[in-house]
């Protein structure tokens, strides 16, 4: 790191103001123009400003939504509780783990040990003092017997034992060298020991609850004594729910309320076009699946699973399905910003003669039976049936069965064996790769179980040095570029939109809304 | 007379026990079940079944319904199986939403309809008759959600008059609530008025055939006397049960105006609880729906009833 991105780190942190860093930058020959310009990719442009409502129309809100940190699954639940709580760790702005209540944190050699120094003096709404045993109790919401939806990447983890009142300790069954990403996740935030009203949820977060009406709205009002310098800059934040598409864009254009996400691709030209709007985009690493049990015929065949993956147009599917707002994908579930996005596979094209060959080498003839459903994410049957046509004219015949919506993640996805789907992405490449590639995870949707892959992402995980764990990061999105059973044909971009009056809403690699933080991030300018 | 009532009464409760039985094996045959619902992609087989042991699915249905509909005659609709809260109040908030954009409506849209469709029934064949026709026809056949759009766009988008977002909490003062459900409340005027108008218009001219309104004529009553004092009291019954009908639709079949304006109703409410198998909720927003049809049928039922000499004076 150069002292100049130090010094940006610092100021996006909140650390230092920013006359601070014009001033350091200055000392460091760099000019006013080049310093706000960094401050701009920052996401600091403009110094932030106290006060105001902030209002946000947001999709993903369900009347059967609880606080309880264990239950969160979607957008709406997720970012009312990181409004309220922090946890550990906080996934940085470039995607990389960024010090929240962990002060620090140092892995053993090995990566199975590490040691997470807590910071001081940060209370609670209740008035409480954080310390160890809080940090105990929330981590351990997750563990063991949780129907929590971070339980999976929390098995790895066989002890959490307190040290000191502001040290804790983790050890692992093997060795995780992206453990701080897992601390990062939106379900393992920080509520005092014993707590259980989770009715009112009681945190450290920059706001206190106010009202919540599950599926409809949620107003959080200022905490006076949040400990982060620079943020938690609103007076209170009111989350309308809108689920609808059409509502949500236009209670955005009417001005009735000042942010939104999951703009509607399609009609985006409607927001681009109104002077006092902007669009917040970011590259992430949501994307569709076309997932095939490489232990079930044909899809064993490694030629049909080439022939498939030829055969389909990600170029189209992109224009048509997300209006271009995207990536086409090479086969292997990581996105380009990740820092350990294999650039030098080569892509994966739509090559009728190539898919035709590898057919007629599979000597297949019987129809491949693909089950589809707009349960999967929307559009999902369009893309099946584009799909359909562009493999129909290399020769390859596929039927697309419609699944009913109802019952699909229940009936169909890890039962059919070949399937439309999604995955959210994972912020850190280990993990999604160890969530749906590893042999014998619950959640292996293509059957993917290759020792030797599994012995390559226990070695990256194992693995402290950053270039030795890029090759074997590498190696493995090679091995399922050629060979595995995920036909991944586009990364989708998260889209927010929101009114010019906004500031310190940014793009976010991780998830929509600033990653969930925009409630602590945002600010609105006088 | 009273006997009738009781008797309309009785009947009525006996059709919602039926419905009862129907909603709760409705419930029963969907596909899938709650723990799945609501892990979606995030289920894996642990948490599956520590959820399914946590809401006691899988003890047999009969005895569940058996439950159920004891607690419902004690007043008690259980819990909600997605959040643990008590079905009732999680329900009555709802409910109360959903009846103020009714009767907000209804309010609006009965004695309009009743008027427009007297005054085309006066003026039969004229211009106003036809172009009145032609416009609430219109209403009626495009899509609800269509007419929402249409109504944001050019009332709340373009010219700013109504907000097109009806987020409407329990604190809003009845001020702000009219304000806000302005929208939504245009959309099913707009939507219910077509039917009644042309029933009540439908039903006075197919008595202004009769001897008795030739009598009056003759007499040289002026037209507007005769529609409205000879010829309507006795079209009334088929107005009443119409009347009782888009009523019904306007507590029942608003599910997609609420989703349009963003409006919190019990039918927003019972589709989320659908998809996510809430059996408690569904069934008591199935009870109130089918026990909302019922007593507005029995109230046009005994309306028309009223109205009739003949049926009042039984020999």
């Amino acid at each position: 790191m150069t002292e100049l991105e130090y010094w940006t780190q610092q100021i996006t942190q909140g650390r230092i103001g920013r006359r601070d860093f014009m001033g350091r930058a200055a000392a460091l020959g760099v000019g006013t123009a080049l310093a706000s310009t960094l401050l701009a990719q920052a996401g600091m442009a403009d110094e932030p400003q106290k006060g105001g409502t902030l209002r946000l129309g947001m999709a993903g809100g369900s009347t059967t939504d609880s606080l309880d940190v264990t239950t969160y699954t979607d957008s709406v639940a997720l970012q009312v509780g990181f409004s309220l709580m922090n946890s550990l760790i906080e996934n940085g702005a470039d995607n990389k783990p960024v010090a929240k209540l962990a002060e620090s944190w140092e892995a053993k050699p090995g990566a199975a040990e590490w040691v997470f120094n807590l910071r001081k003096g940060v209370t609670f709404h209740n008035g409480k003092t954080l310390d160890a045993d809080d940090v105990v109790y929330s981590l351990n919401l997750h563990r063991g017997e949780s129907k929590s939806g971070a339980a999976g990447p929390m098995k790895s983890i066989t002890d959490i034992k307190k040290i000191d009142a502001n040290q804790i300790q983790v050890t692992l069954s093997s060795g995780d060298a992206d453990l701080p990403y897992v601390m990062s996740d939106y379900h393992l935030l920080i509520v005092p020991n014993g707590f259980k009203d989770w009715a009112k949820p009681i945190g450290t977060g920059a706001f206190m609850l106010e009202a919540w009406d599950p599926g409809v709205r949620a107003v959080v009002k200022h905490n006076p004594n949040f400990w982060m310098q620079g943020r938690g800059n609103l007076d209170a934040v009111e989350t309308t729910v809108i689920n609808d598409t059409n509502a949500r864009m236009n209670a955005l254009v009417t001005g009735q309320v000042d942010v939104i996400h999951r703009v509607d691709k399609k009609t985006i030209g409607l927001l681009k076009k109104a002077p006092n709007l902007e669009i917040v985009q970011a590259p992430g690493g949501w994307h569709t699946i076309l997932s095939m049990f490489t232990d079930t015929p044909p899809f064993d065949n490694a030629d049909v699973r080439l022939a498939l993956k030829y055969g389909i147009d990600r170029e189209k599917v992109l224009q048509a399905l997300f209006a271009g707002y995207g990536s086409v994908g090479n086969d292997h579930p990581i996105p380009r910003g990740d820092p350990f996005y294999n650039s030098e596979l080569p892509q994966t094209k739509y090559d009728p003669d190539k898919a035709a060959f590898h057919m007629k080498k599979a000597a297949g003839t019987a129809p491949i039976v693909l089950s589809a459903s707009d349960a999967a994410f929307g559009g999902a049957v369009d893309m099946a049936t584009l799909f359909q046509a562009t493999a129909a004219k290399a020769g390859v015949n596929i039927v697309v069965k419609k699944e009913p919506a109802d019952g699909f993640w229940n009936n169909v996805w890890l039962k059919a064996p070949f399937v439309t789907s999604y995955w959210a992405g994972r912020p850190a490449a280990t993990q999604m790769l160890g969530v749906a590639y590893k042999g014998g995870a619950d959640w292996n949707d293509t059957h993917w179980n290759r020792p030797e892959f599994d012995k390559l992402l226990a070695d990256a995980r194992a693995e402290l040095d950053e270039s030795k764990r890029k090759a074997y990061i590498w190696e493995m999105q090679k091995e399922l570029h050629e060979n595995g059973g995920a036909l991944i044909p586009v990364f989708s971009d998260w889209v927010d939109a929101h009114s010019n009056k906004v500031g310190g809403h940014t793009p976010h690699n991780g998830f929509d809304m600033d990653n969930g933080l925009v409630a602590e991030k945002a600010w609105l300018k006088a | 007379m009273l006997k009738l009532i009781g008797q309309r009464l009785a009947l009525g409760l006996l059709t919602l026990l039926a419905a009862s039985v129907l909603i709760f094996a409705g419930t029963e045959v969907l596909p899938g079940d709650l723990a799945s619902a609501i892990l979606q992609n995030s289920a894996t087989p642990e948490n599956l079944a520590e959820i399914r042991k946590e809401l006691g699915l899988e003890r047999p249905a009969a005895v569940r319904y058996v439950e159920w509909l004891g607690g419902v005659v004690r007043g008690d609709f259980g819990h909600s199986l997605t959040n643990k809260r008590d079905v009732i109040d999680e329900l009555a908030p709802r409910l109360k939403n959903t009846v103020f954009l009714a009767a907000y409506a209804a309010l609006i849209a009965v004695p309009l309809a009743v008027i427009l469709g007297l005054l085309a029934a006066i003026w039969q064949g004229g211009v106003y008759d036809r172009s009145i026709n032609v416009f609430t026809l219109m209403t009626i056949s495009v899509p609800e959600y269509f007419l929402g759009y249409l109504l944001i766009k050019y009332i709340a988008v373009e010219l700013g008059w109504f907000p097109s977002l009806a987020n409407v909490s329990p604190q809003t003062p009845l001020g702000d609530r009219i304000f806000l459900t302005f929208l939504p409340m245009l959309n099913l005027v707009l939507v219910v008025v077509a039917h009644m108008m042309r029933l009540t218009r439908a039903s006075v001219l197919a008595i202004m055939a009769s001897p008795y309104i030739e009598m009056a004529i003759l007499k040289g009553l002026p037209k507007w006397r005769i529609v409205v004092q000879h010829a309507f009291p006795n079209a009334l019954a088929p107005v009443i049960n119409v009347i009782a009908l888009n009523l019904a639709y306007l507590i029942v079949g608003v599910v997609i105006v609420e989703n349009v304006f963003t409006y919190p109703g019990l039918g927003t409410l019972m589709v989320d609880r659908v998809s996510k198998h809430d059996v408690p909720m569904v069934q008591a927003c199935g009870l109130i729906f089918a026990a909302t049809f019922i007593l507005l049928n029995m109230i046009a039922d005994i309306g028309a009833i009223m109205s009739n000499p003949r049926l009042r004076h039984p020999r």
